[in-house]
């Protein structure tokens, strides 16, 4: 115990946030790709996928966040499977974030105006073609700036990651703290380094979503 | 495309036709057809179902009962292939649904390539030839909403010609225009019937059914209740279509 704060540690925190970052970036990849096959599954034509999607997102958006990174280490590696923090992390937030950007992606699909739908059919495009040269470059505009806002999710929720051991932002955090006992001091530096993550994707987000109000015309008349 | 059929066939046939929404029975037995060449208008009062009989010859609404056979597809079948039905058969909306990410150009190029798997120059050289059928040239590299209502409505209607259809259906399209923007498209549209397009038209712009339109169908609660040259416009024998035309529809 004892000593000051001195650049060690502030190096030590740095390193945190880049693995806050790191582990922002994996959720943020991982969960895309998940959440995209999610959201098509969800308006698939087959019933069978619509509810194996729609059951797979009820059961991780009622299932708290900290219990599924729980089960990801602790869970696994007590039945025989070791994973690091990294991939226990990674893999639990990628099947979390899957959830929640599958459901907002799956609105923004289905909130492409019917009659677009309909003019595609109308040319005889097949479900695919009307799907990537139709919905989705129209799709992909209106869920820009939930996806942005979505984001700051994400890096808050990287925190928790601190708890299987992976040496994120919070972690090295309170790793620090252990040494120096500046609770204050130091969960306050945290706190601001998260904000300064968060804020302009923040900012970015409320600037995508007004750019689009003022686009409203961009979409056809429903 | 193969023709074996004799030109007697018609393109468009539809037979004791019944459709219901919920409760509601909006098309209850309705039969016409529609023969190569010919320019069909089907008017009637709002809820008459002319427009859902529209949307039922390019499967846009499954029929209960009945037959319906557009261009030899059996479009009240379950195992219809709706991409040969739609190849054949155009379509034009009210609200002109052009694709507000693409260009004009590649609005008309989209499904040429796509569904036909056109060359690219072939496809453009096309949307330049239909875009000068409908007096648009100079709109090509134009987005849909820097385009006027009409012009819009007459990029849709190229978009729909760069597929070669059939026959062409028209579904309230100068509904959501200007009185003076309505003229422009009517003219394309004009210009359509004398080259020779088979066309049905649910249209409100009686004037213009009067002076394009070889045959009138008018439906009334979901049947066809009177039909008939242009002239029973003029002269009509039900006393409902006499009311109706008599409410002040046939103006212009």
């Amino acid at each position: 115990m004892g000593g000051h704060l001195n650049i060690n540690h502030l190096m030590f925190l740095g390193q945190g946030a880049l693995w806050t970052i790191g582990l922002s970036v994996i959720a943020l990849i991982g969960g895309g790709i998940v959440g995209f096959v999610i959201a098509l599954a969800r308006i698939s034509p087959l019933k069978s996928v619509r509810i194996g999607s729609a059951v797979y997102v009820q059961l991780v958006q009622g299932t708290p966040l900290l219990v599924i990174l729980f089960l990801g280490y602790f869970g696994l590696a007590a039945i025989g499977l070791k994973v690091s923090p990294l991939a226990a992390a990674g893999a639990s937030l990628t099947l979390y974030v899957a959830a929640y950007l599958g459901e907002i992606w799956r609105g923004c699909i289905e909130s492409v105006p019917k009659p677009q739908w309909e003019a595609a059919d109308g040319l005889a495009l097949s479900r695919t073609q009307r799907m990537m040269k139709v919905i989705l470059p129209q799709a992909i505009r209106i869920a820009t700036p939930p996806t942005v806002g979505f984001m700051v999710q994400i890096i808050k929720n990287t925190s928790l990651a601190s708890v299987v051991g992976f040496v994120e932002l919070m972690r090295s955090g309170q790793i620090v703290n252990n040494s120096l006992f500046e609770p204050f001091a130091i969960y306050a530096i945290i706190a601001v380094v998260y904000f300064a993550m968060c804020y302009p994707l923040s900012l970015f987000s409320q600037k995508l979503e007004r750019r689009m109000g003022r686009g409203r015309s961009n979409l056809a008349p429903a | 495309m193969q023709q074996n059929a004799p030109s007697a066939e018609p393109i468009v046939s539809l037979r004791d036709v019944q459709k219901s929404f919920g409760p509601l029975r909006v098309l209850d037995g309705v039969s016409f057809a529609v023969a190569r060449g010919e320019v069909i208008a089907l008017i009637g009062r709002s809820g008459s179902g002319k427009s859902t009989a529209l949307r039922c010859i390019d499967r846009f609404e499954k029929v209960d009962a009945g037959e319906i056979v557009v261009c030899g597809h059996r479009v009240d079948r379950p195992d219809v292939n709706l991409r040969a039905l739609r190849q054949d058969v155009g379509i034009v909306f009210q609200s002109y649904n052009l694709f507000p990410h693409l260009t004009i150009e590649q609005n008309i190029t989209l499904a040429p390539c796509t569904v036909k798997g056109m060359a690219t120059s072939q496809a453009k050289d096309l949307a330049r030839k239909v875009l000068a059928q409908v007096g648009l040239e100079e709109k090509l590299h134009a987005y849909p909403e820097q385009l006027s209502g009409g012009q819009q409505q007459r990029a849709a209607i190229a978009r729909s010609l760069a597929m070669q259809p059939k026959v062409m259906l028209f579904d309230e399209v100068t509904s959501a225009l200007d009185p003076e923007l309505t003229g422009e498209v009517l003219k394309v549209i004009e210009q359509l019937a004398a080259d020779g397009m088979t066309m049905v038209m649910v249209t409100h712009e009686m004037g213009f059914a009067k002076g394009i339109a070889d045959r009138i169908v008018f439906m009334h609660r979901g049947r066809v209740h009177e039909t008939g040259p242009a002239s029973i416009l003029t002269s009509p024998t039900t006393p409902e279509l006499t009311q109706f035309v008599g409410t002040g529809n046939l103006k212009s």
